[in-house]
């Protein structure tokens, strides 16, 4: 007999995560399934990174709701999972006269939004604060409210303070179907086997259009993934003067290309914004790379191409919702329903920037939702919204390093060479509630392999170590899952080549 | 372990040994090397190929064997170790701050440091290689580690973008193990490697070697299933219409080496953009006083012959220091790259110690010349300090030479040191 669960989401990302983490306060049973090797792999791990203060979006639409909702919420949420958040604010510079009147419309969409403290400043301010920006600046739009996250680690957090609260979490599990009875919904079947459950919440980001689609929902609603590529920069040679974010003015192409600084330290460059035919498309092009690394040196002159130590690329979920606000023209908005065509069917799709910022606000939306729709969601007297944030050994101190490695001995022992991880942080992982499997699961949290050697030092290391731990032959190691293995045979093996 | 070193080693490969030995012999009491990996020899160890040792030994020795005469000498002369252990920090004060799992963090003193930490490879970003980010792009390096070591292969079908030493020398044990290596792909319009290495690696093997030519993108999504390869021009632009994929599971690069100087920075030390090392006088002091570098971490060598003998150098230097609390003579003078030289190591001559020893330069030329060319040494008076006959020169090959003693007295005269690659012709035209 399959399990009977309360609420199953479909989609490890961050929106999936933080609705998981939000529902494990009620008395229910939820399972999140992710088709991925490891929570937060797809979107969530590929973006700015970057906690949109709200002035940018449409006011009236979804977008800008949860946004504004959302933005007061990162304070408490970091310091309850342990996630690197910092409210740096942010900018928007403009380089020319003529970007000015496009600063006055983000100053109006903040007042409308309700974001506080937006303001406009001088060329000459903004270029006192910070003295690397284009000397071209005529003014800029200041948020103090904006703020810089780690993407990798706040998807894992929520999902790992969900597990901790008796979520479920399947991993490599792909959904395939829905189990109706008569119009309602009551299960899904998926890569492993069938589970039922009195609701399925829609959080596939990137294919948030397929699962829909086989709830008979919305027909003509498509994902159109919307590529952008990016550079990281090495934080050993080069760092904003400000530790903020700097976006361009923005045109009818989108918000332009970002230089900002990470929570990890480094600076990052992107995105473009190019349509892609297919959901897997995160190839990084020439083209591509031209248009950002452009982009950037019209903001940041001083940027330099020797300094770029890596580079990716990450799909936006671009879907084609109509704002549910007749009076506002947007096509393009956020879907959070539960639509009245089905029954056990929460409906979120299209989530795109700014998804990140906004997803703490989805996930309190769609519990009204399910509120409204009846759900008693009676509170856990036992439910602990602490998540602690394990050591990362680079943040310590001497003294607070001395003394880790006195509790812990494989503290001291340093893998990863150039970003300082050590085999400790890496075994940690390996043995987290949600465990890291593979080395890009591996990377996400701890870090490894992302500064100037791009794991030349540690992949032989890391593969060793989760060949040891996850008690698997060293062939069987991936780097995100099935048909990504790092080794193929032992040497001398000829008979494999034979065959 | 004492609190207090004349000499503390950062790393254990070829220049590190070295630097220790000579630094024994020469003086000092109490030398410890710190290395990172669970052995000494650094990746002297994965370089089971032979080559190794003709300069220096006479003879022709895989990395293993040539590391472990160094490794024997070191510890005879009583050399201290410590293995699995991380210098986290080089201070002004040649103090070093180093961690490993038995003892934690821990500081000890040093009266003169040698760093030799050797180099890195170049990765797929720093060269901005487009395409998807599948499994199974690796560094040559990367690979020899796995095949060698850990006796692992992490492909069988290879395409090797680069026509450096480590992409070659894999290519021929990438064979010998069973794998097909597809292709050898070099973006310059000549051999970046040694021809030593193209003769026995690939040419014996029947591996291609296609000059200029490079890798357009990287194919597949979980794993490499193909790469796209096109001809560029001189400019190194993409040629439209010469795409060809290649079928492979595995992309190995052999695009570069950077000497690795985190530690070098940290503390302040001065880097030459150009070899990407300490800038360095014939002691192989840095810009720090009491902190030496040597080999790799300096500039990347063609020979490890040439690592072990600047790593001499630099373990003298740094014996001298710490007994004597100076090395160099009053007088320095910088070594000038004049006509078709890239870079020359070292940078500064001490003019004394040309007195009682030779000082071998390092250099590397800006273009390739295919005909006889001659190495010149020669102050602003156009008096010859030194000078030597190649039969060609390219940039992918160093080329060193000596200043000899016999070049003292004109040496203390000089008040500028250039020095140039001409070919014959330019030379009989310019008298």
């Amino acid at each position: 007999m399959a399990k009977q669960y309360d609420v199953i989401i479909i989609g490890g990302g961050v929106v999936g995560s933080m609705m998981a983490r939000f529902l494990s306060q009620y008395e229910i049973q939820v399972l999140l399934i992710e088709k991925e090797t490891d929570i937060g792999a797809g979107t969530s791990s590929a973006n700015s990174a970057i906690m949109h203060a709200g002035y940018d979006p449409i006011p009236g639409t979804l977008k800008a709701k949860t946004n504004a909702l959302a933005s007061p919420m990162w304070d408490q949420l970091s310091q309850e999972l342990g996630f690197a958040f910092e409210r740096t604010g942010d900018y928007v510079v403009a380089i020319a006269t003529d970007q000015m009147p496009m600063l006055e419309v983000l100053l109006d969409r903040g007042h409308q939004n309700g974001i506080p403290g937006v303001e406009l400043i001088s060329g000459a301010e903004m270029r006192h604060r910070e003295p690397l920006i284009s000397p071209d600046t005529v003014g800029a739009l200041w948020a103090p409210t904006g703020g810089l996250i780690d993407t990798f680690a706040v998807t894992i957090a929520a999902a790992e303070n969900a597990v901790m609260n008796g979520v479920e979490v399947q991993l490599e599990t792909f959904f395939e179907d829905f189990i109706w009875q008569g119009k309602r919904i009551v299960g899904i079947k998926t890569s492993r086997g069938d589970f039922y459950s009195r609701w399925v919440i829609n959080a596939a980001g990137l294919f948030s259009d397929e699962v829909m689609h086989k709830a008979h929902v919305r027909p003509d609603f498509k994902i159109r993934p919307r590529r952008g590529e990016y550079v990281i920069l090495d934080k050993a040679d080069y760092r904003l003067t400000k530790n903020t974010c700097f976006f361009p003015t923005p045109s009818d192409k989108g918000k332009g290309i970002v230089v900002t600084s990470t929570m990890h330290g480094n600076t990052i460059v992107g995105p473009n914004s190019n349509y892609v035919d297919s959901k897997d498309d995160k190839t990084f092009t020439k083209d591509g790379f031209t248009e950002i690394w452009q982009g950037a040196q019209k903001l940041i002159p001083s940027i330099n191409r020797r300094n770029i130590i890596a580079v990716f690329s990450g799909l936006r979920a671009n879907g084609n919702a109509r704002c549910l606000d007749p009076q506002v023209d947007y096509t393009g908005d956020f879907v959070i329903e539960i639509p009245t065509e089905v029954q056990g069917f929460v409906n979120v799709a299209g989530i795109e920037s700014p998804g990140l910022s906004a997803s703490p606000a989805i996930a309190l939306m769609v519990i009204d939702l399910l509120k409204q729709a009846g759900e008693p969601f009676v509170k856990k007297p036992y439910w602990n919204p602490i998540r602690k944030a394990r050591p990362v050994f680079r943040h310590l101190t001497l003294e607070q390093r001395a003394e880790l490695v006195r509790q812990d001995p494989s503290y001291g022992r340093i893998i990863c060479r150039c970003e300082t991880v050590t085999e400790g942080e890496i075994l940690a992982e390996i043995h987290a509630p949600i465990p890291a499997r593979t080395y890009d699961a591996i990377k996400r949290r701890t870090w490894t392999g992302t500064g100037r050697c791009q794991g030349g030092f540690d992949m032989p290391r890391v593969v060793r170590m989760l060949s040891d731990e996850l008690g698997i032959p060293p062939e069987e190691v991936t780097k995100k899952g099935t048909g990504s293995p790092y080794l193929f045979r032992r040497t001398k093996d000829l008979a494999e080549v034979e065959k | 372990m004492k609190n207090l070193y004349d000499v503390v080693v950062v790393g254990s490969g070829p220049g590190g040994l070295a630097a220790a030995i000579s630094a024994k012999k020469n003086g000092a009491a109490d030398v410890l090397i710190i290395e990172r990996d669970m052995e000494l020899g650094g990746i002297l160890l994965q370089c089971i190929h032979n080559g190794f040792g003709l300069e220096i030994f006479g003879k022709d020795m895989p990395g293993p064997s040539y590391a472990q005469h160094f490794i024997e000498e070191a510890l005879s002369l009583g050399v201290e170790v410590l293995l699995d252990t991380m210098v986290l920090d080089v201070r002004p004060d040649l103090s070093v701050i180093m961690m490993n799992k038995r003892d934690g963090i821990q500081e000890v003193q040093a009266r003169a440091i040698v760093l030799a930490m050797g180099c890195r490879e170049r990765t797929r970003a720093q060269i901005l290689l487009p395409g998807t980010r599948p499994a199974g792009v690796y560094s040559a390096g990367t690979a020899q580690r796995w095949v060698n070591i850990e006796g692992f292969m992490p492909g069988n079908r290879f395409v090797i973008l680069g026509s450096g030493d480590i992409g070659m020398i894999m290519a021929r044990r990438l064979t010998i193990e069973g794998a097909k290596v597809e292709r050898v792909l070099e973006i310059m319009p000549y051999l970046t490697g040694l021809t030593r290495n193209y003769v026995q690696c690939l040419m014996d093997y029947d591996i291609t070697l296609q000059k200029s030519h490079t890798i357009n993108r990287i194919i597949g999504d979980k794993r490499v299933e193909a790469v796209e390869s096109v001809a560029v021009d001189e400019k190194w632009n993409p040629i439209p219409g010469s795409e060809e994929i290649i079928p492979c599971d595995t992309v190995l690069l052999s695009v570069g080496l950077i000497p690795e100087n985190e530690l070098s920075k940290n503390v302040g030390v001065t880097l030459d953009p150009l070899t990407g090392g300490p800038i360095v006088d014939n002691h192989f002091m840095t810009s720090r006083p009491g902190i030496f570098a040597a080999g790799n971490v300096v500039h990347v060598y063609d020979l490890v012959d040439w690592v072990t003998e600047a790593g001499f150098a630099a373990g003298k230097g740094a014996a001298v220091y710490a007994l004597q609390g100076e090395v160099a003579g009053v007088k320095q003078i910088a070594l000038k790259a004049g006509e078709n030289i890239r870079y020359v190591v070292p940078h500064l001559l001490d003019i004394d110690s040309l007195r009682s020893e030779s000082t071998r330069l390092q250099l590397r030329v800006t273009q390739p010349v295919e005909e006889r060319v001659r190495i010149i040494v020669e102050d602003e008076q156009g008096d010859i300090l030194a000078k030597k006959a190649e039969p060609y020169a390219r940039p992918g090959e160093i080329i060193t030479l000596e200043i000899k003693p016999d070049a003292y007295e004109m040496a203390k005269k000089a008040q500028k040191i250039t020095i140039n690659c001409v070919t014959v012709a330019q030379k009989q035209t310019t008298g």
